[in-house]
C-alpha cells in the first residue's frame, strides 16, 4: 500500500477505512452498529423492567414499603447530576460537529465527573442500605438481609422499615434483590461509559476528531443517552411508587 | 448529504423540559392520584423525558429511517417479552393462593 504517495482527494480523511467509500456512509455504519447494539441493551434492561412488574404487582405493598425506605432526594439529585451530563454530552458531540475543540474537550471532562459524581452518590445510598442491613441474603459476609422493622405506636425511625399493611419482610427482600440488580447494572454501564469517555478526552486532547470525523464521539455520546434513560425509568420505579401511601 | 447538527437552543429546551419532568415527577408522586394512577401518571411522565432524549439528544429526528425501524424493533421486541409473559403469569388461577387472592411466583 502506497497511500502516502496518493493524494487526499482520491482516498480521504486519515481516518476513513479502506472498506467504506466516503466518510459520509463511514459515519452512517458506525451509528447503526451503535443502535444495534442499544437494542440489544434494552432487551437486557428490559428483562430486569419485566422480572420488576411481575413482582412489584404480585406483592404491591411490600414493594411500596421497600421502596420508601429508599432516599428520594438523593434519588432525585442524581437524576438531575444524570440529566445534565447528558446534556453537557451532547454538547460535546455539537461542538466536535462545529470544530471547537477546546469547548469540545471541556463539555466531556464535565461529563465525565457529572458521571463520577453520580457514581458518588450511588455509593452513599449503598453504604446506607449496608448499615440498615438491607444488602438482600448473605451478599456482604457476617451482613446478611435483616432489617429492623418499626413497630406501631413507637416513634418514627428513618433506619428502621416501615412495613405497609400486607408488606412482608421476605417479599421486601425481594425488592431489594431487584433494586441491587438493576441499579448496580446500571451503575456498571456508567462505570463502563466513564471509561470510554476518558478514552474519548485522551483522543480529543490528540486532535483525532473533527467535523469530518467524530464517530467516537456520536455514537460513545448515544451510549451515554441510553444509560441515562434507563435511570429516567429506574428513579420513578424504584424510589417513587410507594410515595403516595406515606403522607399525611 | 451531510449530517444535520442541532442547534444549542434545542439542546438547552430539551435540557430544561427534562428537569421540569423529574421536578414534576417527584411532585405528582405524594399525590394521591383517583383509581390508584400514580404509576400510569410516573411511566408516562417516565415516557415523555425518554422519547425526548431520543428524538434529540440521540439525533433519532434527524436520522435515517433505517435507524427508526431499529428503534422501533426494540420497543416491539420489548412488547412480545412483557405480552407473552404477562399472558402466562396472569392467567394461571391453579397458583392462586386462596386466601389473598394474589398469584404465587415460584
Amino acid at each position: 500500500m502506497t497511500t502516502q504517495a496518493t493524494t487526499p482527494e482520491v482516498h480521504g480523511h486519515r481516518s476513513l477505512q479502506h472498506h467504506f467509500e466516503n466518510m459520509e456512509q463511514q459515519r452512517e455504519a458506525g451509528t447503526l452498529g451503535m443502535w444495534v447494539f442499544l437494542v440489544t441493551e434494552i432487551m437486557f434492561f428490559g428483562g430486569m423492567f419485566l422480572a420488576y412488574t411481575l413482582y412489584r404487582s404480585t406483592y404491591p405493598a411490600s414493594f411500596a414499603s421497600a421502596s420508601n425506605h429508599l432516599d428520594i432526594t438523593l434519588g432525585a439529585v442524581n437524576t438531575g447530576v444524570l440529566i445534565l451530563s447528558s446534556f453537557t454530552m451532547a454538547m460535546a458531540v455539537y461542538f466536535t460537529q462545529v470544530g471547537k475543540r477546546r469547548p469540545q474537550i471541556l463539555c466531556l471532562v464535565v461529563t465525565l465527573l457529572l458521571g463520577l459524581t453520580f457514581l458518588g452518590v450511588k455509593a452513599v445510598e449503598y453504604y446506607d442500605k449496608y448499615e440498615d442491613h438491607l444488602i438482600p441474603g448473605r451478599l456482604i459476609p457476617g451482613n446478611p438481609f435483616n432489617p429492623a422493622v418499626q413497630e406501631e405506636g413507637q416513634p418514627k425511625d428513618p433506619h428502621k422499615l416501615h412495613l405497609l399493611p400486607g408488606a412482608s419482610v421476605r417479599q421486601v427482600e425481594m425488592f431489594y434483590w431487584i433494586y441491587f440488580a438493576m441499579t448496580g447494572m446500571h451503575a456498571l454501564h456508567m462505570v463502563i461509559g466513564a471509561g470510554l469517555l476518558t478514552f474519548l478526552i485522551i483522543f480529543s486532547l490528540r486532535g483525532r476528531f473533527d467535523p469530518e470525523y467524530h464517530s467516537p464521539v456520536e455514537v460513545i455520546g448515544l451510549y451515554w443517552h441510553f444509560v441515562d434513560i434507563v435511570w429516567i425509568f429506574l428513579f420513578p420505579l424504584l424510589y417513587l411508587l410507594g410515595r403516595h401511601f406515606e403522607h399525611g | 448529504m451531510s449530517e444535520h447538527i442541532v442547534p444549542v437552543r434545542i439542546y438547552v429546551t430539551i435540557f430544561l423540559v427534562l428537569l421540569s419532568g423529574t421536578a414534576l415527577t417527584v411532585v405528582a408522586a405524594f399525590y394521591d392520584f383517583p383509581w390508584q394512577l400514580n404509576t400510569v401518571v410516573a411511566l408516562t411522565i417516565a415516557t415523555v423525558k425518554a422519547t425526548f432524549v431520543v428524538l434529540y439528544f440521540m439525533h433519532v429526528r434527524y436520522s435515517s429511517r433505517l435507524i427508526w425501524v431499529i428503534v422501533a424493533s426494540a420497543l416491539f421486541w420489548m412488547g412480545i417479552m412483557f405480552a407473552l409473559t404477562f399472558s402466562d403469569y396472569r392467567t394461571r388461577p391453579w397458583d392462586r393462593d386462596r386466601t389473598s387472592g394474589i398469584v404465587i411466583i415460584y
